[in-house]
């Protein structure tokens, strides 16, 4: 599935927790009270797509694409109409503080918020992999992106496992934009970047592969980090695409895929 | 056929002896703008529309022909001319080179693929100080026009030839064996290749000719603002108007790119004197997105269906 959005819902996440936590609640609690809310968006984008698109027979090709593309691009417009494309960022007690590690590790200091954030997503990545890997439905959702039609014969409905497929990826996309404004500030056109970032990992990984995503995350961040500090900022936005571009063409297959 | 032609040149004509009657300048970047659009909406619909591969790159090749241009007059100050033959050679080249990625890639993963060689190139620009790298690089016009009283109406003219020969080239080639070898692509491409369509042959001529034609589009781009930089000339904007504009207007005939870019390009011009330019673009993403669901051929189809499929 096209699934092109996904970077925008991120952003989006990160700018409902901005607003929610802009009452006094605490960021994390924030994206957590948000994930039934982006549960729900998800299932009806899914069903929407589902009848407008999958059921015609239309899906494939032109037409599903542009549909998601569309829909990126509104949201990306309109959290520039809202908020405009000034920055925008949370306050909580672990963010600004940081963890000193004692003389034994050379006084290395860790800022709080990067550790909530890693263990936040850590928990989560598990989380969803056990899931996945686990229970019925999470095989399902595997098996869904196989064969449909060998799903069906299971007896189970494709049009349900892709729709609660649909609702759980969105409704991460709230934690996970609650994490994005914890570890800095956000601004509307985060999901040009993002979009890159997304499909390099997953990508990198071989799609499909929960494992290889954890590596190719680390592959990714540590990329990334080496050009920011020999090359310097202006080049660290191309760090993403190029990997991209490179395994794409070298091996679409991934690291990790079969 | 001889009717296009007949007609092509009563435009130009038209084009050459405009000045004659319009003084106001303003008139002239309105129209320059929606001219732009028809050439980027009608190179994209060579390989979008009737090969069905999705460039979301389009500012990549806009912005290939811009600063190819504009780094050629800095150098050597070529002609007009020259800067836009060298511009879409250069945005060919990068169009051959996409072309090969479709021997890999399909789909989805061929569209964000696009999107990946504009934010590089656009980190390339960024970083390059010759041209100005993230600050801009504003430009001197040659103060001499040839035939016209001003640039920009010399611009306009420039414009609406690069226009007219994009359109001839989309309609020669939806009419020759190579738009029904691109068709039989889009619709199946196995199946193509295993009646003997020169597949790989078709899509490389495709993607060249399309992004050409884009870089031609933005090669004179420089030369109307007297100014360049890397955020508005590789924008994301000229990717969502060069695939919403053919969608909107129907991919199927080399007519509905150029009906789409006029008519949109029209409303965004009016939307932005009288709104603001941020609903301008927001109004692009909700027409594409409404014309994709509700009417998927497009105005063209749409026209089709109420005349009772005659035509």
């Amino acid at each position: 599935m096209p699934y092109v959005a996904h970077p925008s819902f991120l952003v989006l996440g990160a700018y409902a927790t901005y607003v929610v936590a802009g009452f006094g609640i605490d960021p994390l609690l924030a994206g957590l009270m948000l994930t039934p809310a982006f549960f729900v968006l998800g299932l009806g984008i899914y069903q929407f797509y589902y009848l407008t698109f999958e059921r015609r027979g239309s899906d494939q090709g032109l037409r599903g694409i542009a549909f998601f593309f569309g829909i990126a691009f509104i949201v990306q417009v309109a959290l520039i109409l809202v908020f405009g494309v000034d920055q925008r960022l949370v306050e909580a007690a672990y963010i600004g503080t940081s963890f000193e590690f004692g003389d034994w590790l050379n006084n290395i200091r860790i800022p709080n918020r990067m550790l909530v954030a890693f263990g936040v997503a850590l928990t989560l990545t598990v989380t969803l992999t056990l899931y996945l890997g686990r229970t019925f439905t999470g095989r399902a959702i595997k098996a869904v992106a196989q064969d449909e039609g060998a799903l069906q014969l299971m007896g189970a409905s494709p049009v349900r496992i892709k729709r609660w497929a649909f609702g759980i990826a969105t409704a991460t996309c709230a934690l996970a934009g609650a994490l994005l404004i914890i570890i800095g500030p956000v601004d509307p056109n985060l999901y040009q970047l993002y979009i890159g970032r997304t499909f390099c990992v997953v990508v990198l990984a071989g799609l499909g592969s929960m494992s290889g995503t954890i590596a190719a995350g680390l592959i990714l961040g540590i990329a990334e980090s080496i050009v920011l500090s020999t090359a310097g900022t202006a080049w660290a936005p191309a760090v993403a695409f190029g990997i991209l571009l490179l395994v794409l063409g070298v091996r679409p297959a991934g690291l990790f895929g079969r | 056929m001889r009717n296009f032609f007949i007609g092509a040149a009563v435009l130009l004509a038209l084009a050459a002896g405009l000045p004659a009657f319009v003084k106001v300048e303003y008139y002239y970047v309105l129209g320059y703008t929606v001219l732009q659009l028809i050439i980027l909406a009608t190179a994209w619909n060579i390989l979008g529309g009737f090969a069905g591969y999705v460039n979301f790159g389009s500012g990549a090749f806009f912005a290939v022909g811009a600063y190819t241009a504009v780094s050629l007059y800095k150098a050597l100050s070529l002609p007009l001319g020259l800067q836009i033959l060298a511009g879409a050679a250069t945005a060919g080249l990068l169009g051959l080179g996409v072309g090969l990625l479709t021997l890999r890639l399909r789909g989805i993963f061929f569209s964000i693929a696009t999107i990946a060689i504009t934010i590089i190139l656009e980190t390339v620009v960024l970083n390059w100080a010759y041209v100005g790298g993230a600050k801009g690089l504003p430009i001197l016009r040659p103060t001499e026009v040839p035939l016209f009283d001003n640039y920009t109406q010399w611009l306009f003219f420039v414009m609406v030839v690069i226009a007219v020969i994009a359109v001839a080239t989309a309609r020669y080639i939806q009419s020759s064996w190579i738009g029904r070898g691109l068709r039989a692509i889009r619709d199946n491409e196995g199946a193509a290749e295993c009646s003997g369509v020169p597949t790989l042959k078709l899509k490389l001529f495709a993607a060249t000719i399309s992004g050409a034609l884009m870089g031609a589009a933005g090669a004179p781009y420089a030369m109307l603002g007297s100014f360049i930089e890397p955020t508005s000339a590789f924008s994301l904007n000229h990717a969502v108007n060069a695939l919403a504009m053919p969608i909107i207007g129907g991919t199927a005939h080399w007519v509905g790119p150029v009906i789409g870019a006029v008519l949109l390009g029209t409303v965004q011009q009016v939307v932005t004197v009288t709104i603001s330019s941020e609903i301008n673009v927001l109004v692009v993403g909700v027409l594409l997105v409404v014309f994709v669901v509700a009417a998927p051929e497009g105005i063209l189809g749409l026209v089709k269906k109420f005349t009772g499929g005659k035509k």
